[in-house]
């Protein structure tokens, strides 16, 4: 009886503080896995707060004007972001209309036409465009594309449209490199290319193929398939991937950076070089002190604000499908 | 109607075969066939863009390699010779950094959203941070870290590089950690759960270890990811033309912002270092996402 009772007097006292060691370390795993989710958080709003801290004297010494005024003179300590914001602006609205079309080929290709034993490779392929770094597309673009782009594009088109009105103002290169505004969103078109296509590509998959299968049934062709059924389908979802490539392409820095030009002043060609506000940081950040670095900070600032409501509005689009 | 099409196109054998039905009129058929050809068309010149770029690499690059591109530190300006060791110890020293000090983040927070969270409001708004964090700006982040550390601590360093990295690393390794900790099948919790075991216990031995594979390939996407990043080390980490202090405070020199400096740079010499370091990195990133890929797809058809 009393060997019985300290047994389970023993087993007693071993049991709970075995339990609570145990809780005890269920309790810090449950809030150390917290923590590093709220971290997540903390780093976005930390973002937030760095650029908005650091563009802030520079917004308060320019007010308004610093959005609007196209000056960047350092020596006089004159900041504007305007030549900055349209050539961002430009460069990924250029390399929309050139990638977007290539994309959803491909994504068409990818899933209504491949053989079957080709989707694996050509996926591949087109995945590992994605995995290049943006450095890499910059030295590409800067010594193989922007020489031959100069000869046969831009000394062609620049003699013929030369003296026009409008279209010789946005198509005659004064100096024709070969880098500039056309070119930067020709490379930034190839860089969102694997996004926008595998994103797409998700899409088309995930649409029930009885819908598919029920149109070709009733005699459709592939392009009555993708045009009436597919597209209308994915209608939403594929804005949403074309949005989350603009994020991609207002942000890209260094293969800008590259092809860009790094021209302070407005041009009206699309051949003329230019800046991105990626581009400029980028370059002027390391040297800038004072009232450029707020300035710099202030460009980082409005970047952020553009690309952030772009992809809050690519995620509301594009249910979670699967990025990079 | 049939007759119709017939007189139009006498009995001449076709040599694109008319469908079984017989009524497919021509601008349909020319719509599917430029369809066809024009995706098709699209696609091979992705393919074309991918071995254009790796063809220039190895043709650029491959002249550059020597032994002593492996053991000699970046030259001086205008110098001959030289190599990029420094610049590749560097790289790997802040890669490693980068991964070492995202993997233990990146696997907690994922697993928050896939076995805490679950449909809370709280894990929903991480969530999406996190897809947006995926996507922001490298350069943004550099900024970030910039005022985060370099800043305060007075300098560039290595540290505030790795920081860097390590912020674009986590959101690839939470989402992978996440979605691969979602296949696991709930029975399994249940059965781990009806033995008695705490939370904690089931998730690390049994979800972590049934999404192992897949957890894996997501740190090793996140390395690729990192590997090549350039803007973010520009204001952080900077760069370094000789061997770094151990501590890895001041510049550290690295791959990325090497090739960014010695490619824009007028000498022959730099720029064919340049190339070579290129041609490694990308090699090496191109490697990184294939053995990520096979473990992926290994996982999946598991």
């Amino acid at each position: 009886m009393t060997a019985l009772s300290q047994e389970r007097l023993v087993t007693r006292a071993d049991a709970p503080a075995r339990r609570s060691s145990q809780s005890g370390f269920d309790r810090i795993f449950r809030l150390a896995s917290l923590g590093s989710a709220l971290l997540v958080l903390i780093v976005l709003l930390g973002i937030i707060g760095a650029m908005i801290y650091g563009g802030l004297p520079a917004f308060r010494e320019f007010g308004f004007g610093f959005i609007t005024s196209s000056v960047w003179n350092v020596n006089e300590d004159q900041y504007g972001a305007w030549v900055a914001i349209v050539g961002t602006l430009s460069t990924a609205l250029i390399a929309l209309v050139i990638g977007v079309p290539l994309s959803l080929g491909i994504a068409i290709f990818l899933t209504q036409l491949c053989p079957p034993w080709l989707k694996r490779p050509v996926a591949t392929t087109i995945e590992l465009l994605a995995a290049v770094p943006s450095i890499i597309y910059g030295m590409w673009g800067l010594f193989v594309f922007a020489p031959l782009f100069a000869n046969y594009v831009q000394i062609p088109v620049s003699n013929i449209v030369e003296g026009m009105p409008i279209v010789g103002t946005i198509l005659y290169a004064r100096t024709p490199s070969g880098v500039g505004i056309l070119t930067a969103g020709i490379i930034l078109a190839i860089m969102i290319i694997p996004f926008i296509a595998s994103i797409a590509r998700d899409i088309l998959d995930q649409i029930p193929s009885v819908l598919r299968e029920s149109a070709y049934g009733i005699g459709c062709t592939t392009w009555e398939v993708v045009r009436n059924v597919l597209l209308p389908q994915a209608g939403v979802s594929i804005i949403g991937a074309v949005m989350l490539g603009l994020g991609r392409a207002l942000g890209e820095t260094m293969a800008v950076t590259f092809v860009v030009g790094n021209a302070n002043r407005l041009s009206g060609s699309v051949f003329d070089p230019g800046s991105t506000i990626a581009s400029r940081i980028a370059n002027e950040f390391n040297e800038a002190i004072g009232l450029q670095l707020n300035a710099l900070m202030a460009l980082g600032c409005i970047l952020f604000l553009v690309t952030f409501t772009v992809l809050v509005l690519a995620r509301l689009l594009v249910a979670r499908v699967k990025v990079g | 109607m049939d007759t119709a099409l017939q007189t139009r196109t006498p009995a001449k054998p076709s040599t694109t075969a008319p469908a079984p039905w017989g009524r497919v009129r021509r601008s349909r058929h020319v719509a599917d066939q430029a369809l066809k050809i024009i995706c098709t068309l699209f696609t091979v010149l992705g393919a074309f863009v991918l071995g254009w770029i790796l063809l220039m690499l190895l043709v650029e690059g491959i002249g550059g390699l020597s032994p002593a591109v492996f053991t000699q530190t970046t030259p001086g300006p205008g110098s001959q010779g030289g190599g990029i060791a420094n610049a590749i110890v560097g790289s790997l020293i802040l890669t490693v950094l980068g991964i070492v000090v995202a993997t233990p983040v990146g696997v907690l927070a994922g697993t928050y959203l896939a076995e805490y969270g679950k449909g809370s409001k709280l894990a929903e708004i991480i969530r999406f941070v996190n897809d947006i964090l995926l996507a922001a700006p490298s350069i943004l982040i550099g900024l970030f870290v910039y005022m985060l550390m370099v800043q305060p601590m007075g300098g560039y360093s290595g540290w505030a590089g790795g920081v860097a990295l390590a912020i674009i690393a986590v959101p690839v390794i939470v989402r992978t950690t996440e979605d691969m900790l979602r296949l696991v099948p709930g029975s399994l919790r249940e059965a781990g759960a009806a033995l008695g075991a705490p939370m904690s216990t089931v998730i690390i031995k049994i979800s972590w270890k049934a999404a192992r594979a897949g957890m894996v390939t997501g740190v090793l996407l996140a390395t690729a990811r990192i590997a090549g990043e350039t803007a973010p080390l520009l204001f952080t980490a900077l760069n370094n033309n000789f061997w770094f202090s151990p501590t890895l405070m001041g510049g550290v020199s690295n791959l990325p912002v090497m090739i960014f400096q010695f490619a824009l740079s007028p000498y022959e010499n730099w720029r064919e270092l340049a190339w070579a370091g290129a041609l490694i990195i990308t090699l090496s990133i191109l490697a990184l996402s294939i053995v990520a890929r096979l473990l992926l797809n290994k996982d999946k058809a598991r």
